[in-house]
């Protein structure tokens, strides 16, 4: 199902929950909202489900505005953080619920329960009360309540978050997995942008009740077109510094007390036409430690590491340059210790640049 | 003799606390004990007066003044059709009491725990305004509230003055006002995401009410209702105010009718009715005792 959401709005008198969000799902597509805690994703979501009445704005399936239409005739399954099960049902109560009000024939509701009960691996738990269940299993009900209706449009409000990391990473390719092979168009409200990236067709990132951006999860990755985005999407984050951006005779340079690089023509040029600072942003992934201090190619930055975090197999260094602090990916096998001097290699092919008052991006904007 | 010094000296140290805690609980048993005593001998004197002509103390005395004389003539009012006739008004009273207070309070609770609607916050402050006021101070204003509804057709034989109806409609009015208050407390504890979730699986607002959020007070409802079904068990002063004679009269104000102005009152028969009006009571505790310490314990756990 074809899901438009066209300046949606609500408010509750003064307070903003979602400002003007116009964005088009396209039929079978997981769409995830990124967003920090309190930004109007659950808001957002909790009207495409009926549930909130929008103060402005329409949001339409397939076409037809369904604004008025009630949360039960949209044909939507959710579900939620906390899986909002009915605790004084069983296993099979709680998934067979949304058919037992249709009023549908016993056999057949026990046979379609059964049949996602099965799909979802909790087939012989529909005995059980659903305090013995395990969050995982729990959430396991959760998902086949919402499936079992074979719903048009499938809603999940951070439906991992309460499940410990391994968990969240086999459910996190169960949901990808059974959303595609289902066909469902879906939207997957999560804070967690490595759950955005890996699941989603296309992700709207979020802040403060406004739609940031809109696109697959590479271009935000790789073409951030505001300072929100570069700085949300990415783990672990973008480094960010002001620099001035300075053309002499054709060569682009970016300059500041810490930092003298050459830049391409193509990534400079509109930060060049800015009077004073912009900001670069570089990714912890593009910033290489130089292999000894001779024989490499690129501009080089130097500093001294001031915080060493394990990570597994890399280590984020905190290198400290004329007092600014850039994190950086370096392999474990370099043994970086606190204190080491460090030189950089930048990848000025990678680099953003943005306008730090517009904080739009001058690369893609 | 170097060894047994160095080495740890388990056996007494491990054994003074054991005595102590045991002496702990001895005197936490005697604290109890002596405290639960009056309760105690007040009702062995209940159940022995009831049994006796007469009592001296805690002892059954004959005429003669030595230990006996026992007797059941006290419990002679049951074979009377008017106790019967007290009880079932009594039960009658608890019963509506309960329904009518149950279902008042868990739709009006649930009403204004979850909607919106105009005047909700004054009603909110209203209702506690009014449960401020004490039954007595609206006697008279009850009186004439029952005399018109009485005089409506039909319905009034049933809610009017002087019936069993108008007594408990004026008990449950009565009891509304901490029964709203109170669920709606249970319904504001609940998670509001089990409720969409209901709604976004085809229920509808009632359906949600009662079969999704209901369950889920049900500890609280059976407070309620416990606490409902004493207060019109034990009910006097409504329906001693607005009932005449013995025919709508309920236990207490049977009990209250057996002690006469005129005539010498047979206290040891007082208390058999006393007693006899306790049964049930008690033999409902006995049964819910379990479910009651959950209530008291906390309440609605598992969500
Ligand atoms: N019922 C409500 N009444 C008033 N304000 C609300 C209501 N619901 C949400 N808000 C406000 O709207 C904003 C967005 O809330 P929302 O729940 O959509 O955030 P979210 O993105 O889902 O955050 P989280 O990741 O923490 O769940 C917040 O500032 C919140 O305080
Ligand atoms: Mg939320």
């Amino acid at each position: 199902m074809r899901v438009e959401l066209d300046n949606l709005s609500k408010s509750w008198d003064g307070v903003v929950g979602a400002d003007k969000i116009t964005l088009d799902i396209s039929d079978g597509d997981l769409v995830a909202f990124l967003g920090p805690s309190g930004c109007g994703k659950t808001t957002t979501l909790l009207m495409v489900a009926g549930i909130y009445k929008p103060s402005g704005g329409t949001i339409s399936f397939d076409g037809r505005v369904v604004n008025e239409v009630a949360p039960k005739d949209r044909g939507i399954g959710m579900v939620f953080q906390s899986y909002a099960l009915y605790p004084h049902m069983t296993v099979f109560g709680n998934i067979s619920y949304p058919l037992r009000i249709q009023k549908l024939d016993k056999a057949v509701i026990k046979d379609r329960v059964q049949k996602v009960a099965d799909m979802m691996g909790i087939g012989d738990l529909l005995d059980r009360k659903i305090a013995q269940l395990s969050g995982g299993q729990q959430q396991r009900v959760s998902l086949g309540r919402a499936l079992v209706k074979e719903p048009q449009l499938l809603l999940f409000d951070e439906p991992l978050s309460n499940l410990d990391a391994r968990l969240r990473l086999t459910m996190r390719g169960e949901i990808k997995r059974l959303q595609g092979d289902l066909g469902i168009t879906s939207i997957y409200v999560t804070h967690d942008q490595v759950e955005a990236m890996t699941m989603a067709d296309r992700i709207a990132v979020m802040s403060k009740g406004i739609l940031q951006a809109y696109d697959v999860p590479e271009a935000l990755y790789d073409r951030p077109k505001t300072l929100f985005v570069a700085g949300f999407v990415g783990n672990p984050p973008m480094n960010f510094l002001d620099i001035e951006v300075t053309r002499d005779n054709g060569e682009f340079r970016a300059k500041s007390e810490s930092i003298d690089l050459i830049l391409p023509q193509e990534r400079a040029e509109k930060a060049a036409a800015v009077k004073g600072k912009v900001t670069m942003g570089l990714r912890p992934e593009d910033l290489n430690l130089a292999e000894g201090t001779s024989g490499h190619s690129g501009p080089t930055l130097s500093g001294v590491a001031e915080t060493v975090e394990p990570l597994g197999r890399e280590d984020l260094v905190g290198v400290g340059i004329n007092g600014v602090e850039m994190r950086v990916l370096v392999d474990k096998t370099r043994g970086v210790r606190v204190g080491d001097n460090l030189d950089l290699q930048v990848d000025p092919s990678k680099i953003q640049l943005f306008d730090p008052v517009t904080e739009n991006s001058l690369l893609w904007a | 003799m170097t060894t047994a010094e160095i080495s740890p000296p388990t056996h007494p140290v491990a054994g003074l606390p054991k005595a102590r805690e045991k002496m702990g609980r001895r005197f936490a048993y005697g604290f109890l004990i002596l405290s639960i005593m009056p309760i105690v001998v007040g009702y062995s004197w209940i159940v022995v007066a009831t049994l006796s002509f007469r009592t001296e103390g805690l002892l059954p005395r004959n005429a003669e003044g030595g230990i006996g004389g026992f007797t059941l003539s006290n419990w002679d009012f049951v074979t009377d059709g008017a106790i019967w006739n007290a009880m079932f008004n009594s039960l009658l009273i608890a019963v509506a009491m309960v329904f009518g207070v149950g279902i008042a309070s868990t739709a009006g609770g649930y009403a204004l725990s979850r909607m919106k609607f105009a005047g909700r916050k004054a009603f909110l402050s209203m209702t506690l305004v009014l449960h401020a006021f004490k039954a007595e101070m609206l006697l008279i204003a009850i009186f004439f509230v029952l005399r018109w509804l009485g005089d409506i057709p039909i319905i009034g034989n049933f809610v009017g003055f002087n019936s069993v109806g108008g007594v408990a409609l004026v008990m449950i009015a009565l009891e509304l006002p901490l029964g709203i208050w109170l669920m709606k407390g249970f319904f504001d504890n609940l998670p509001w995401d089990m409720e969409r979730a209901a709604l976004i699986d085809g229920a509808s607002r009632f359906r949600v009410w009662w079969q999704i959020m209901l369950p889920q007070v049900r500890p609280g409802l059976a407070a309620l209702s416990l606490f409902t079904f004493i207060a019109g068990w034990n009910a006097y002063l409504v329906p001693f105010t607005f009932t005449i004679g013995t025919k709508v009269a309920n236990m207490p104000v049977f009990l209250n009718q057996l002690i006469s102005d005129t005539a010498p009152t047979n206290w040891n028969q007082v208390a058999a009715v006393g007693l006899f009006q306790m049964i049930p009571l008690l033999i409902f505790f006995i049964f819910t005792q379990e479910l009651l310490l959950n209530i008291y314990a906390g309440g609605s756990k598992g969500s």
